[in-house]
């Protein structure tokens, strides 16, 4: 490891945090103040970019930054709120199974094999049906559907950490097993957990997008970037924007957020790292 | 392999029920009775119970679920609330759209992807490796409709080159038709595909490009392409036969979205109007088939994969759900 590759690789930290930030910022931003009121109609339908609507406005005549700015806030709650669904219970899972016996083990990896093989989009769909259309409904579905992966993915480093020499000794000097997973199991599955996890964020932010695109989303009032892009496809000759900013937006966080994921693995996982 | 065929294989069925049982309990616990899609509103207790006893849910849950699955098992899907039509042979003339899709996006992607990790492998250290490689960094955090989208402004709307959407009526009747208005869903899907591909391929190339025994085939006097295809090829293929599996059965149910932007008349588009109409043989006929075939995809990937690695195979039985699967 020499000091002239760490460079690139921290580049890498500071330019996701620098991408996920913006988006960030744009959120707690529209905490307190937005262009115009979220549902004020009062612009002309379709205008072009300029003032004082500086993206322009929607079909019906809604702000498009004002809307942005507002699906900032809902991208963010649905990847975080997936993340805390998926890590709590998919770390759970997987604990549970990289301590269980045999038979137990086989039978919950079986059941998440399942699970993932249940995509995220007819879970949501199913979630939808059963509660409403709503951001918690599909921030639930992503959640669970996310759970059986990193309850997998936890299940393996659990394995694998519970192999060593070290848990036996840790055993045998009359560490109890739940101190064992709070002082070795958990710091030596994080580093690998986190960035998985930081992976699935931008994941989750993709399927919220996707699900309010087909209408299973939050309902309008909230605007989403994805129903924000199904609403402006009809009109994408008249109005670019409308199809062009909400897209960037979510290539940008989720390119940011990926970028902290690869970043966070180099500098915390020394093991995952690639020599050439 | 014997073994862990029938391993394998039995593990495909107790996968195939307890993925039956699942759905089928899901769809029981959503709220609102299956019997109101049959009827007018204020109809009243007796049409309720008349409704009930025509679609069977006025029997006990066991019951229900043995006779759904000897129906299954005869490949009867039902019929839909809606249209009365059986479910099985609509969902078959919507494969029609969905499977050559799938398939056509799949092998696009896999052509674009294998070419381009590898460079972006080989080429690591220079520029044009680095560009490739932020390219796919792009491509993964593209949603896909997005990208439908966009190439419908470009090749449609502007261009006029190629149709924003639909199918021919009459299906394959005429394969130019079908292969023109499949184009631009085909070639959105592929490259969101392609994207995720190319870093699979990429590592695994990684990997073997720095291996000892690629280096000692070398200095035994292989050239590069000789080494690279008697040793290389084998060792990256495995990993990537493991992902094309998991690739291939999320390109089938990516199709929701996908043939939403683009119209098609396929699976997907089925299925969003069956929740729209609360319809509930044709959602659970579509999820029976999609889920069964993502099972059934992730059977042959584990298959294809011990039949190419040795080293697999040798470990009998194996970690059924291990880490690759």
């Amino acid at each position: 490891m020499t000091a002239g590759r760490r460079v690139p690789r921290s580049a890498t930290l500071v330019a996701g945090c620098v991408l996920a930030g913006l988006v960030l910022a744009v959120a707690v931003v529209s905490f307190f103040w937005l262009p115009f009121p979220p549902d004020d109609t009062s612009g002309d339908r379709l205008m072009p970019p300029g003032l004082p609507h500086l993206l322009g406005t929607d079909k019906l005549g809604r702000d498009l930054l004002t809307q942005l700015m507002i699906g900032a806030r809902v991208a963010l709650e649905a990847g975080a709120g997936s993340v805390l669904i998926g890590g709590l219970v998919g770390l759970t899972g997987g604990l549970a199974a990289g301590f269980a016996t045999r038979w137990l083990d086989d039978t919950i990896s079986a059941l998440l094999d399942i699970l993932i093989a249940f995509p995220t989009v007819l879970l949501a769909m199913l979630v939808t049906a059963a509660r409403e259309a709503s951001l918690g409904s599909a921030v639930i579905a992503i959640g669970l559907a996310m759970s059986a992966i990193v309850a997998r993915l936890t299940r393996v480093l659990v394995k694998r950490v519970l192999a060593q020499d070290f848990i036996t000794a840790s055993r045998t000097s009359g560490t109890s097993w739940p101190r064992v997973v709070v002082e070795h199991v958990l710091p030596n599955i994080w580093p690998t957990l986190s960035v998985n996890l930081a992976l699935q964020f931008g994941l989750a932010v993709l399927a919220e997008a996707s699900l309010s695109y087909l209408g299973l989303g939050a309902p309008p009032p909230n605007a989403s970037w994805g129903r924000m892009l199904q609403e402006a496809q009809a009109s994408v000759f008249i109005a670019p924007a409308g199809v062009i900013a909400p897209g960037v937006l979510l290539v940008v966080l989720v390119v940011g957020v990926n970028l902290i994921a690869d970043g966070v693995r180099d500098v915390a996982d020394p093991t995952r790292r690639r020599t050439r | 392999m014997t073994a862990y065929l029938l391993r394998r294989t039995a593990f495909l069925v107790v996968s195939l029920f307890l993925a039956a049982v699942v759905l089928f309990l899901l769809l029981r616990l959503i709220p609102g009775d299956p019997a109101n899609a049959l009827l007018s509103v204020g109809a009243s207790p007796d049409q309720v119970a008349a409704a009930r006893h025509l679609i069977g849910t006025d029997r006990p849950l066991p019951e229900q679920f043995v006779s759904w699955l000897g129906e299954m098992s005869r490949l009867d899907l039902g019929s839909s609330f809606v249209s009365t039509l059986p479910v099985g042979p609509e969902i078959a003339a919507r494969l029609v759209v969905t499977v050559p899709l799938t398939l056509l996006a799949f092998l696009l992607a896999v052509v674009i992807a294998v070419p381009v990790g590898f460079l972006a492998a080989y080429r690591a250290g220079t520029w044009y490796g680095s560009v490739l490689s932020a390219l796919s960094q792009l491509g993964i955090a593209v949603p896909v409709f997005w990208v439908g989208m966009l190439l419908i402004t470009v090749f449609s709307l502007h261009l006029g080159v190629l149709p924003a959407g639909g199918f021919p009526q009459d299906d394959w009747a005429d394969p130019g038709d079908a292969l023109t208005s499949l184009t631009l869903p085909v070639v959105t899907v592929a490259l969101v595909m392609s994207a995720s591909l190319i870093r699979y391929v990429r590592s695994a190339t990684l990997d073997v490009l720095g291996s000892d025994y690629l280096r000692t085939a070398r200095a035994l006097g292989s050239s590069f392409i000789g080494a690279m295809w008697r040793h290389g090829l084998r060792n990256a293929v495995v990993p990537v036969v493991s992902i094309l599996g998991i690739e291939l059965a999320t390109t089938f149910l990516g199709a929701v979205v996908v043939e939403s932007v683009f119209a098609l008349p396929g699976l997907g588009g089925m299925l969003v109007k069956g929740f729209a109409q609360h319809d509930y043989p044709v959602i659970q006929g579509i999820l029976v088939v999609s889920t069964f075939t993502v099972l059934l995809i992730g059977f042959a990937a584990d298959l294809v994969q011990r039949l190419i690695d040795p080293r697999l195979r040798r470990s009998l039985g194996g970690n059924l759900s291990g880490d690759g699967a």
